[in-house]
């Protein structure tokens, strides 16, 4: 019991960032209707230009944060523009592998320019020191991370429904010939979001390094975001929020109960199993739009 | 003389090869196909790498291009798993002729065999559009990996599986030199196996199924039959090509089979051309010879930046995403589409239509 509690935790607090990620990816298809398989490489990129800024640079960890935030801003709206913008009304395989080779190509920048080794964030920002919660035990950097994904979730969630662009935004995302009419600018909202987008994962990417350092397999975090957006469904921030909790600690679960039979590594499958059985079970997900055909 | 192409019968325009000169080049292409190796050798030494085995490499990922360009070209359905259907068909060779099974039998039945996970993983498609079925392709890639990586009683796990070189009738190809002929003949079969398929009534019915589906289910195509026999027959294609690639390379191992392969193989459909039985041609012969190629300034430069050799791979993907990338912004319709226009140019000249 005691272990099981502590595996859910631990996932819970993995979970907070792929909810991160997944808010970010679910936001860029809500509105822009692209499936954006770099969502990774943001992590990825987010991760490394904050430890690089921090520890080979020496700025303080909140000014090299919010330089990482106006980057991942810039990249975000640079791709749109310069990428995603040519793509409009092409067919979806074009603008699923465009972004496929995107992906290949923020990796293999990241590749040449800091090289694949692990690096971790040097001094430390977190101690790892573990506390204990009654039978679990959580340490000090797993709570840091679960407070930041949550307060930068809370602070997005306010930011769509309260303040302007959110609502234009959404408004974009619902329909998008009724919003232009109403005088929103659909190509503004379209940057607004990727650079959303890349911000949030971006963030994703910061605490993730925290934990564990940072290097190339950060960008692992793209695809497990399609467990948790199929299972929120996919048009739903929400959901994504939900299902990348879900996920995470899901993959904890079977990862440990699962190993001694089915082999080591189970954790890296688990969540595209449980996207199998969803997609035949419940393919719009949790809260996604019906929109189904049944042939 | 005619500018342009003036038929007088339904029969002629309906032809594979509609002019003389078409055939002729195909014959002299064919005889150069079929002479290359009696002077491989020369070439290969002049351009400095072993151009045998690049023909070998491509003729192999024809045959498995074709199949993904039949899914996702002529049917319109994505699939981000052909990596993965590959190394079924790999192991499932490998297995097999491990066993005792001559080649001759452990070839189809590795197409078999794939083609009966593809239609398992295709399933999906009946109810889900295309992006979602992308979402469950990639799926299977990850977990069909997985267990080849870890059903190590049946794949040698991460150490590989050693196979022996195919043979018939006494004849091993355990060569370059043989293998050319064997791979060969397989690429020519696919092609033709595809250009004629898109002429029959199933290759009409996956075309309207790609263009309007709710049309094509209203005119009487059977969606569920066609989406399936799709899958079916790309997945046996590509897993054909697995098991040549494991007669060729002799050793599999899950490594070769990652998501990476799967994101290749849609690079070259599109790159070359989706829905363009030349267009898998031409991307396979772009995405195999575009590295090598690659290497001959990175060679250049290691003097000048010793490290470089280092990056390569990281170098190699940075140029692949690239040209991907522009290939979609430029020409989203692909090399085939380029060629033709270029041979429409050259029909019709003077005049511009």
């Amino acid at each position: 019991m005691q272990e099981f509690l502590q595996l859910i935790v631990t996932g819970l607090v993995i979970g907070s960032v792929y909810a991160l990620v997944a808010m970010g990816f679910a936001l860029i298809y809500k509105s822009t209707s692209i499936l954006n398989f770099a969502q990774g490489e943001f992590v990825l990129v987010g991760g490394y230009v904050c430890l690089w800024l921090y520890t080979d640079m020496g700025i303080p960890i909140v000014a090299a944060f919010f330089i990482t935030m106006i980057i991942a801003v810039f990249m975000g709206v640079m791709l749109e523009r310069l990428i995603l913008r040519p793509m409009i009304g092409e067919p979806i395989i074009s603008v699923i592998m465009v972004t496929i080779a995107l992906a290949a190509v923020l990796k293999s920048v990241v590749t040449i320019l800091w090289s694949t080794q692990i690096r971790v964030f040097s001094p430390p920002i977190f101690s790892q020191k573990a506390l204990e919660f009654g039978v679990v035990r959580i340490s000090e950097v797993y709570l840091w991370t679960v407070g930041f994904a949550f307060l930068f979730l809370a602070i997005f969630a306010a930011f769509f429904k309260f303040t302007r662009v959110g609502i234009s935004m959404r408004a974009v995302a619902n329909d998008q010939q009724v919003a232009q009419s109403m005088g929103i600018s659909v190509k503004k909202v379209f940057a607004i979001s990727w650079s959303i987008g890349a911000m949030v994962s971006a963030v994703g990417g910061t605490l993730v390094g925290n934990i564990n350092g940072v290097n190339i397999t950060l960008s692992d975090f793209g695809l497990k975001v399609f467990p948790a957006v199929i299972l929120g469904g996919l048009e739903s921030i929400g959901g994504a929020i939900i299902g990348g909790l879900t996920i995470g600690v899901l993959e904890n679960i079977m990862g440990s109960y699962l190993d001694v039979y089915l082999g080591g590594g189970v954790k890296e499958i688990a969540p595209f199993i449980v996207l199998i059985v969803i997609l035949m079970i419940k393919p719009y997900g949790l809260f996604g739009i019906k929109e189904i055909e049944r042939v | 003389m005619p500018c342009g192409l003036f038929f007088s019968g339904y029969e002629k325009d309906d032809a594979i090869f509609k002019t003389v000169w078409l055939k002729v080049w195909m014959v002299l292409f064919v005889l150069f196909l079929l002479t290359y190796p009696l002077y491989a050798q020369a070439v290969s030494e002049a351009v400095g790498m072993n151009t045998l085995n690049l023909f070998n490499l491509i003729f192999i990922y024809i045959v498995g291009a074709h199949g993904l360009n039949l899914l996702t070209g002529f049917t319109g359905q994505i699939s981000l798993g052909h990596g993965a259907f590959m190394g079924v068909g790999a192991y499932t060779a490998g297995i097999l002729a491990n066993l005792g099974v001559p080649f001759w039998a452990a070839l189809p039945a590795a197409g078999l065999m794939t083609a009966a996970v593809g239609m398992i993983f295709g399933i999906p498609s009946l109810r889900l559009k295309g992006l979602y079925l992308a979402i469950a392709t990639m799926a299977a890639q990850f977990i069909l990996i997985y267990a080849m990586r870890n059903w190590e009683g049946l794949t040698g796990g991460s150490s590989g599986l050693i196979v022996e070189p195919a043979s018939i009738f006494g004849i091993s190809f355990d060569n370059d030199f043989n293998f050319y002929y064997l791979s060969l003949l397989f690429a020519a079969a696919a092609t033709m196996y595809l250009k004629n398929i898109t002429r029959t009534r199933t290759g009409r019915a996956f075309v309207a199924v790609r263009d309007r589906y709710l049309a094509a289910e209203v005119i009487g195509v059977n969606l569920f039959k066609y989406r399936i026999l799709s899958f079916g027959i790309s997945s046996f294609m590509v897993g054909m090509a697995g098991g040549l690639w494991a007669f060729y390379i002799t050793i599999i191992s899950d490594e070769h089979f990652t998501m990476w392969l799967s994101v290749q193989y849609l690079a070259m459909v599109i790159v070359g051309g989706l829905g363009h039985v030349l267009g898998s041609i031409f991307g396979v012969v772009f995405m195999v010879v575009l590295p090598e190629v690659l290497r001959i300034p990175t060679e250049a430069l290691s003097g000048v930046f010793p490290d470089i050799s280092s990056i390569f791979a990281s170098l190699r993907e940075l140029v692949f995403g690239l040209v991907v990338i522009l290939f979609l912004i430029f020409e989203p319709d692909g090399m085939a589409a380029r060629w033709h226009t270029i041979r429409a140019y050259w029909k019709l000249w003077p005049f511009s239509y």
